[in-house]
């Protein structure tokens, strides 16, 4: 914990190069949606599973982002984000479940012999209403469990025990039929979003520029945060807590704040990981998600931005080789992975970057 | 995250207090604005007791800082010393007892940021700096202003601050290593950013525990001139193990030994003192 590596690792290897590196991934992300909008004959057109492909995978480059926000600088390391994005992901779901019912129940609800809707449903219908649920359900979330964890100066392995532990919960709550989330099905089978089909390229494309926005602004957001004052007490409290007290600042109010900050940004990217991707079920919640989240934040680098977002967009893209490959091989190629950057690699890919251009 | 109103007089306090004087020796009372410090005195320690799972660390401690004066606290090691500045810092609380900051501060029922913001600052005996901030950095956020996370926020620094910074770097002497990690500092340079990082936040008691451990002789002398500039416009209280230095610097000289006062008074007094002489310097 004690490295001294704050300064993104991006400013120190020079912002032109990063720049010009951004710039350039930004552009293809552009690009890529557009292209798909092309004939399905034409040379360039990319494929819907690409696509989705990819835009699944930015999602969860934005989980990785929100992780290395309280990790990477506040220390605290979350294995529960899973929730987080699994709670965004299932209030959109659960408007977009409303959308395929159509004045009816969802199929789900139907299959289970209720007739009414339970209350927490009610508004869902409502695009907006859903959209203030993708924020709060995780934000309120967050906020009530760090302010208890943090009054009670829970730290280290206990705080992230505890974020596994909720998660943990989670999933054994949603796997529940009478709780009303479709049980270990989940949600899937969506028709439309806002009355547009969601399997049209049309919608897919503009999903994934949504999603390539909200990746860019929570990294415009993750900069500036860096490199505010705000930032700078982060990284104080994460490596000495107790002299950043006797200085006179109170770390419950920062901690909560990026924590929840975090948590809003996890559930922002589930929402737009679900209507990609066509379902959302427990397994999201699943203790082994959140900790693959830690995985991709360690080996992109912590406390640089720039690097959790390379170590999510690695882990995945092997992944999704891995799984078509030699499926039964994934978790011991994970596993090696991180044992090989606890290692070798303590300031992550970016860490070697960095090595190099020097 | 706000100071806490100071103007509350508590009634029913004697203020002749147990069996030592509460006369502290007033060398000034240049105290700030909001600390009632009418009677002279800045720390006030009654009665206190700690213990830890049944080991007394701490027995009926009594101790008086006046405003403005430099008070070492001397004694072997497992004395007590630390633990009684995290009594008066709010790190540990007394099993019994009373701490007064000024004469209407409960430090007993503050916390330890309310206690950081009320005036008092505190050198650790393990030197902590925020290691991978620059030393510049580190001035930054130890400056006195707003602490809250929404200043936090949106704070730049004038151009007022900015000078502050650069004269405490001046005086501490790292006005080279503005830019490097603290976390590359030698141990004694780390010593100097932590004083630093006091003289940013400015209180009006400083609390330093083995502020010269790990300096060289010259580095020693030196903080030794910067603590007597600092007395008279701030309260200090010492804990160190090296003579040369406490007889340098020292008004008045406090001796803890298995967490009680044994001995109050100038060095000479303390060191002519028997049971002082038996239990401590005559090892
Ligand atoms: N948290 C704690 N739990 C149990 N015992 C403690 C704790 N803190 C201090 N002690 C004990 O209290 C006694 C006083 O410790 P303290 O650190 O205050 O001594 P000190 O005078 O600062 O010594 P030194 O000169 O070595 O720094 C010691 O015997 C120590 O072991
Ligand atoms: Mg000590």
């Amino acid at each position: 914990m004690n490295q001294p590596l704050t300064l993104t690792a991006a400013q120190k290897a020079g912002p032109k190069a990063t720049v010009i590196a951004l710039g350039l991934a930004l552009a293809v992300l552009v690009a890529m949606p557009l292209l798909h909008l092309l004939p399905a004959e034409h040379a360039l057109h990319v494929s819907a599973y690409t696509l989705t492909l990819v835009g699944k995978i930015l999602c969860y480059a934005i989980v990785a982002l929100a992780l290395d926000l309280v990790w990477g600088y506040a220390g605290l390391l979350s294995l529960g984000h899973g929730l987080f994005f699994a709670l965004g992901g299932y209030a959109m779901g659960m408007y977009l479940m409303r959308q395929s019912a159509g004045d009816g129940l969802p199929a789900f609800m139907s299959f289970l012999a209720w007739n009414e809707l339970p209350w927490y449903w009610y508004g869902t219908s409502s695009f907006l209403w859903a959209m203030c649920l993708v924020v709060l359900v995780p934000g309120v979330l967050a906020f009530v469990f760090g302010f208890f964890a943090f009054r009670s100066r829970i730290k280290g392995v206990y705080f992230s025990i505890m974020t596994q532990a909720l998660t943990f919960a989670g999933m054994l709550l949603f796997f529940r039929n009478e709780t009303g989330f479709g049980g270990n099905n989940g949600f899937t089978d969506f028709k439309t979003i806002l009355g547009f089909s969601i399997s049209a390229p049309a919608t897919r494309a503009t999903l994934f520029l949504a999603t390539v926005a909200l990746l860019t602004g929570s990294l415009y957001l993750g900069f500036r945060l860096a490199r505010s004052k705000f930032g700078r007490v982060l990284t104080a409290l994460r490596d000495a807590e107790n002299r950043l007290m006797f200085c006179g600042y109170d770390p419950r109010g920062y901690k909560l704040f990026i924590w929840t900050l975090s948590a809003v940004l996890c559930g922002l990217a589930g929402a737009l990981y679900v209507p990609q991707v066509g379902i959302i079920n427990p397994s999201e919640m699943a203790p082994t998600q959140s900790i693959e989240a830690a995985v991709w934040v360690a080996l992109g680098g912590r406390g640089t931005l720039i690097g959790p977002l390379l170590g999510a967009g690695l882990v995945n893209g092997m992944k999704s080789w891995f799984t078509v490959a030699f499926p039964e091989y994934w978790l011991f190629a994970l596993g090696a992975l991180f044992i090989v950057v606890t290692l070798y690699l303590p300031k992550g890919v970016i860490g070697l970057i960095k090595r190099r251009g020097e | 995250m706000k100071t806490v109103p100071c103007s509350a007089v508590i009634d029913g306090f004697d203020p002749t207090g147990g069996g030592l004087t509460r006369d502290a020796i007033g060398l000034g009372r240049v105290a700030e604005k909001g600390l009632d410090v009418r009677h002279g005195t800045i720390l006030s320690l009654e009665d206190i007791n700690v213990s830890f799972d049944g080991f007394k660390a701490l027995t009926n401690l009594s101790l008086y800082i006046g405003v403005g004066e430099l008070r070492c606290i001397i004694g072997p090691n497992g004395a007590g010393k630390t633990t009684m500045m995290d009594v008066i810092t709010g790190k540990t609380r007394p099993t019994s007892g009373s701490a007064w900051f000024g004469e209407t501060l409960d430090l007993t029922r503050m916390s330890e940021v309310d206690i950081a913001q009320a005036g008092i600052g505190r050198k650790l005996q393990k030197p902590t700096v925020f290691e991978a901030l620059s030393v510049f950095e580190n001035l930054e956020l130890a400056q006195k202003t707003d602490k809250s996370v929404w200043a936090s926020l949106r704070a730049r620094l004038s151009g007022e601050q900015k000078d502050r910074i650069d004269e405490v770097l001046e005086t501490i002497r790292l006005g080279q290593s503005r830019h490097r990690p603290a976390g590359l500092l030698s141990h004694g340079q780390k010593q100097f950013l932590e004083i630093g990082m006091l003289l940013m936040q400015s209180p009006q008691l400083l609390l330093l525990d083995e502020p010269v451990a790990g300096m060289t002789d010259a580095e020693t002398e030196f903080t030794a001139e910067l603590f007597k500039s600092l007395a008279r416009k701030h309260s200090l209280m010492v804990v160190e193990h090296d003579m040369g230095f406490v007889e340098t610097i020292a008004d008045h000289v406090t001796v803890l030994h298995q967490g009680q006062v044994l001995a109050e008074g100038s060095l000479q007094q303390v060191q002519a003192d028997e049971r002082v002489i038996e239990v401590y310097l005559g090892r």
